[in-house]
């Protein structure tokens, strides 16, 4: 399937879950996809006998500045060998995105990672706690408004 | 001044200080704990292989910091693993030395200014003997860090205080 032909069926499908599209850039296309109807949209896409997107090849955080989050899920058809992209935006004041650890068991890790650090909730995820930094560290390291502490544990942290 | 220099001519007796003898079975079998943190440690690796081979110098690694005598910190030393290299260096019984191998644990490395989660030189937690610069030390390096590890050892003295 080309691009379009997922944006259509998401479309068709979804409706308002689908919030936009941008397929003709220089970057992979993607499709914004509503942060709490993503666990749908993602069965969906696994389980449509013509999308078969049967591989989270990564999902990652982003920090877009302005209190702006977004997450990116690159799915994979092996099958059919289509790609297609699709976001998620959120809120730093509210950042809850649908998990969809159920959908792909790889983003179970990939969602901890983002939690970690850029403090992304995932909703429904089975065990979201960090996987990187230490359990008591504090802050999410990635964003860009990210300061390092002075201190960590009495370890001084600058140079 | 090694006691194997010494001729064994008169009737298998060598005299020497129990300073001397005592250093000289410490230094002769450096037992580093067996870790590696980073890519210093595929050098270490390659140090303990048949190519460097750590063993004609009495050193080999063990699995555990009771029976260890250094600690060879070959790699980032993250916050989150600093604690833990801390716990194993208080495990390990005295005496105990500490290389610093590489840049990354001698002052943080690459990570000096935007690491946040490395810890800028393990000196920071442990005392260090010997810091090796590299990044990563090429296993020759290691070796001469050894040596002076080594001699470090054989100038201590236990029994008498070195004059001043």
């Amino acid at each position: 399937m080309i691009p379009q032909e997922f944006n259509d069926l998401l479309t068709s499908t979804f409706g308002e879950a689908i919030l936009e599209s941008k397929l003709d850039g220089v970057f992979d296309p993607f499709i914004v996809v509503a942060p709490d109807r993503m666990p749908e949209v993602a069965r969906f896409l696994r389980d449509n006998e013509k999308t078969l997107c049967d591989a989270l090849m990564c999902l990652s955080g982003v920090d877009l500045t302005k209190g702006k989050l977004g997450v990116v899920y690159h799915l994979h058809s092996t099958k059919f060998n289509h790609k297609i992209v699709l976001k998620a935006f959120v809120t730093v004041e509210h950042p809850h995105v649908g998990s969809v650890e159920a959908v792909w068991k790889t983003a179970n890790w990939h969602e901890r990672e983002a939690f970690d650090m850029f403090g992304i909730v995932f909703d429904g995820h089975p065990d979201l706690r960090r996987i990187l930094m230490p359990d008591d560290w504090e802050g999410y390291p990635l964003r860009k408004d990210y300061q390092v502490p002075e201190f960590y544990n009495g370890m001084k942290v600058p140079y | 001044m090694g006691l194997l220099d010494q001729r064994f001519e008169n009737g298998n007796v060598v005299i020497t200080s129990v300073d001397t003898l005592l250093a000289w079975a410490r230094l002769s079998s450096v037992w580093p704990m067996q870790f590696g943190l980073a890519c210093c440690a595929i050098e270490m690796m390659a140090t303990g292989a048949s190519h460097y081979d750590l063993d004609r110098f009495g050193t080999f690694f063990r699995g555990s910091p009771r029976q260890s005598d250094a600690m060879i910190v070959a790699g980032t030393v993250t916050l989150k693993m600093a604690t833990r290299i801390k716990t194993l260096y208080d495990q390990m019984a005295e005496p105990r030395y500490v290389i610093s191998m590489g840049s990354c644990s001698n002052c943080g490395g690459p990570y000096w200014e935007h690491g946040y989660h490395v810890l800028k030189g393990v000196d920071r937690i442990i005392p260090v003997d010997v810091y090796i610069p590299g990044c990563p030390p090429r296993p020759e390096a290691l070796l001469e860090g050894l040596l002076k590890l080594k001699e470090k050892i054989r100038n201590e003295r236990l029994i008498i205080k070195k004059p001043a």
